[in-house]
């Protein structure tokens, strides 16, 4: 837990600093029609990177024992990030809706164990629900893949 | 003159369409409310995106009324499966799991709908009468009251809102400069962009919301293990009755909660706060303070009556001074100039049927929605028990067509992710999201009133002291970012041991 909170920190630090050099930039002044364009930021990068530091301080003292995930912890999580990472890796290039039913299914069968013909079902129709509810219904567009310009979509 | 704008409100809320509105906003939010991972602010912002072909009125009624379900869906999940949904279901789940685990389920959830019911129902009139007194002072303001009165929303984070102050501090300074990213409107000049397109439409806070509280609140959820866990409801009309007739017997619980709720509920967080703090004098006051926490109905009565008030009392600051007081608000905020709407006091002189058609569906919500849940109960825990394989998929597919919703673009899917990241190691490392989430929507408001204060003043602080009410409300603000640290050396001058709030 404390090596988290230390990296975050000086992640965040880092941050600030990034925020603080575009700000002086655009100049943290005063101009003739008031402040600057970088006048709030750079106070806000000045203010997170003291606020960082007192927290690096706090952190570093202080002993940490507990681990900031434990290895049982770390295997279910990373189960669920990395399909949910692959699901919008195919999206850009399948489109939304075929990256969804195949997403749908595989979760299923590798997680869940569902016999291959509830994964076919759920995995065909829960996507055609989502396409009639966004697309038809509520005319909001999803991005679409080579099956949608085949199909004339 | 207040009820004649009330009875305008109801006009505009009882159309058969704005009651059918309300009917899917309450079943939407409880099932949202319900699911793991999906919570009121979460729900509002995937489905503002298809809300912009609405009338406002009847999109606001929608938002809302997903708001009230999430509310009591949260209490579902709290009492059946020891999951609080929302921070400010927690003290409920100290009483109402207990109960729940002993078989007395039906009689736990009857109180927790019917407190949060009576708690709502308190606010919701005190906002009918105070929102138009206060709106009108409001419409005084300038732009260094405003500032002002976002810093004390700010400073409220810091001093009462628990956990390291610091750490809401960093909060709020990151969603303040992810406000800042993209094009500054004033000097048409880009801010941080670094010469990338895709950081030129800077950060959109629906998508921060969506990533941050949905991803970032499955992968926590799954840690201990890819599985929900479930319990009975035993849930029927008799039981309902049956509890219905003991309640009365807090009477003085119901009151007080409300009032505690209602008072911290109009600053920001301040919901999470007043559950433990009504949970925390209801035992001081119980005459069988140990049977709390091991299954006292009055224990799962008191947060839950805080919570509502609390949870309604937020949309008095929204309304009025466009300063929203929880994330949901916030979203909501976010939709209301979306739909073209300036929040402020101004909306109550521009636009009287959009607020008086939001406050009298609050009634008409709330109404609706405890008869809903009380009917439902046994349908909306149901869904808890839908295969964690399917049920995940689901959800996150359901955020991904939230976030690309927004825009229409494939970036903002990719945020959504990382976002989902940041809200998992800022939840485990105890950093809070709400005034991130706040901070993000109210950059760029936050960042022209301070501009516009300091050309009035050419360049001075002092404007935001020496003006009467501008000052006062700094120095309130002051007060409660110092809060941190004097709270220590006051206790120290007294050399009392201050017993913790809240209940163990």
């Amino acid at each position: 837990m404390r090596i988290a909170d230390l990296v975050t920190a000086s992640f965040l630090m880092l941050l600030g600093a990034i925020v603080v050099f575009d700000a002086s930039r655009l100049g943290v002044g005063w101009s003739t029609d008031g402040p600057k364009s970088g006048f709030f930021p750079f106070w806000l990068g000045v203010l997170l990177i003291a606020a960082c530091a007192v927290i690096l301080v706090q952190a570093a003292r202080r002993a940490g024992l507990a681990p900031f995930v434990t290895r049982a912890q770390a295997g279910p999580v990373l189960k669920v990030l990395w399909p949910a990472v692959a699901l919008v890796v195919l999206t850009q290039w399948l489109g939304l809706y075929v990256s969804a039913g195949l997403y749908t299914g595989f979760y299923m069968r590798w997680i869940g164990r569902h016999s291959w013909l509830a994964v076919l079902a759920l995995a065909i129709l829960f996507p055609l629900a989502t396409f009639f509810i966004f697309e038809k219904w509520f005319l909001v567009p999803m991005p679409k893949g080579p099956l949608e310009a085949w199909l004339g979509q | 003159m207040g009820i004649e704008n009330l009875l305008l409100g109801f006009h505009v809320a009882i159309t058969p369409y704005n009651l059918f509105v309300a009917v899917v906003g309450i079943t939407l939010g409880t099932i949202i409310g319900v699911l793991p991972g999906l919570g009121g602010a979460n729900g509002v912002a995937i489905l503002l995106p298809l809300t912009f072909t609405m009338p406002p009125t009847s999109a606001i009624i929608l938002l809302t009324s997903l708001y009230w379900g999430a509310l009591f869906g949260g209490a579902i999940t709290s009492v059946l499966f020891n999951i609080p949904g929302e921070p400010w279901s927690v003290a409920t789940t100290f009483d109402g799991y207990p109960l729940a685990r002993q078989g007395l389920g039906g009689q736990a959830l009857t109180a927790a709908f019917t407190s949060s019911f009576v708690g709502a129902f308190f606010s919701i009139v005190l906002i009918t009468f105070f929102a138009p007194l206060l709106a009108e002072i409001a419409l005084k303001f300038g732009p260094p009251e405003f500032f002002a009165i976002q810093l004390l929303t700010f400073s409220s984070f810091v001093g009462l809102g628990g956990g390291s102050p610091l750490k809401s501090l960093v909060s709020i300074l990151l969603g303040f400069i992810l406000a800042a990213v993209g094009l500054d409107i004033v000097t048409g000049q880009l801010r941080m962009t670094f010469g990338l397109v895709d950081l030129m439409k800077g950060f959109d806070f629906i998508i921060a919301v969506i990533g941050l509280f949905g991803i970032g609140e499955i992968l926590l959820s799954v840690e201990e293990g890819l599985s929900f866990r479930s319990a009975r409801t035993g849930m029927n009309l008799r039981v309902v009755l049956d509890t219905w007739r003991i309640l009365p017997r807090y009477a003085r619980t119901f009151v007080r909660g409300s009032f505690i709720g209602f008072w911290m509920g109009f600053k920001p967080g301040g919901a999470t706060p007043a559950s433990f703090m009504s949970y925390a004098f209801a035992k001081r006051f119980s005459k069988h303070p140990e049977r709390f926490g091991h299954g006292e109905l009055e224990g799962v009565v008191a947060p839950e009556t805080a919570a509502h008030a609390a949870g309604v009392a937020a949309m008095l600051p929204m309304l009025t001074l466009g300063i929203p007081g929880s994330p949901t608000a916030a979203v909501m905020l976010g939709g209301l100039i979306i739909w073209g709407l300036q929040p402020g006091p101004l909306l109550f002189k521009e636009r009287p049927e959009f607020v008086w058609g939001l406050i009298a569906s609050m009634y008409t919500g709330n109404i609706l929605g405890v008869l809903m849940v009380l009917a439902f109960v046994p349908f909306f825990a149901a869904i808890l028990r839908i295969p964690f394989a399917i049920l995940t998929p689901v959800i996150v597919v359901v955020c991904a067509v939230g976030s690309y919703a927004v825009h229409s673009n494939m970036i903002d899917i990719w945020y959504m992710v990382i976002f989902g990241l940041v809200g998992y190691v800022f939840k485990k490392l105890d950093y809070p999201l709400a005034p991130l989430v706040l901070a993000l929507v109210l950059g760029d408001l936050a960042e022209n009133a301070l501009r516009q204060s300091l050309i009035m003043s050419q360049g001075s602080l002092a404007i935001f002291v020496t003006r009467p009410i501008a000052g006062a409300i700094t120095a309130v603000a002051l007060l409660f970012f110092a809060l941190p640290v004097l709270t220590p050396w006051w206790r120290r001058l007294r050399g009392a041991v201050v017993p913790a709030q809240g209940a163990s």
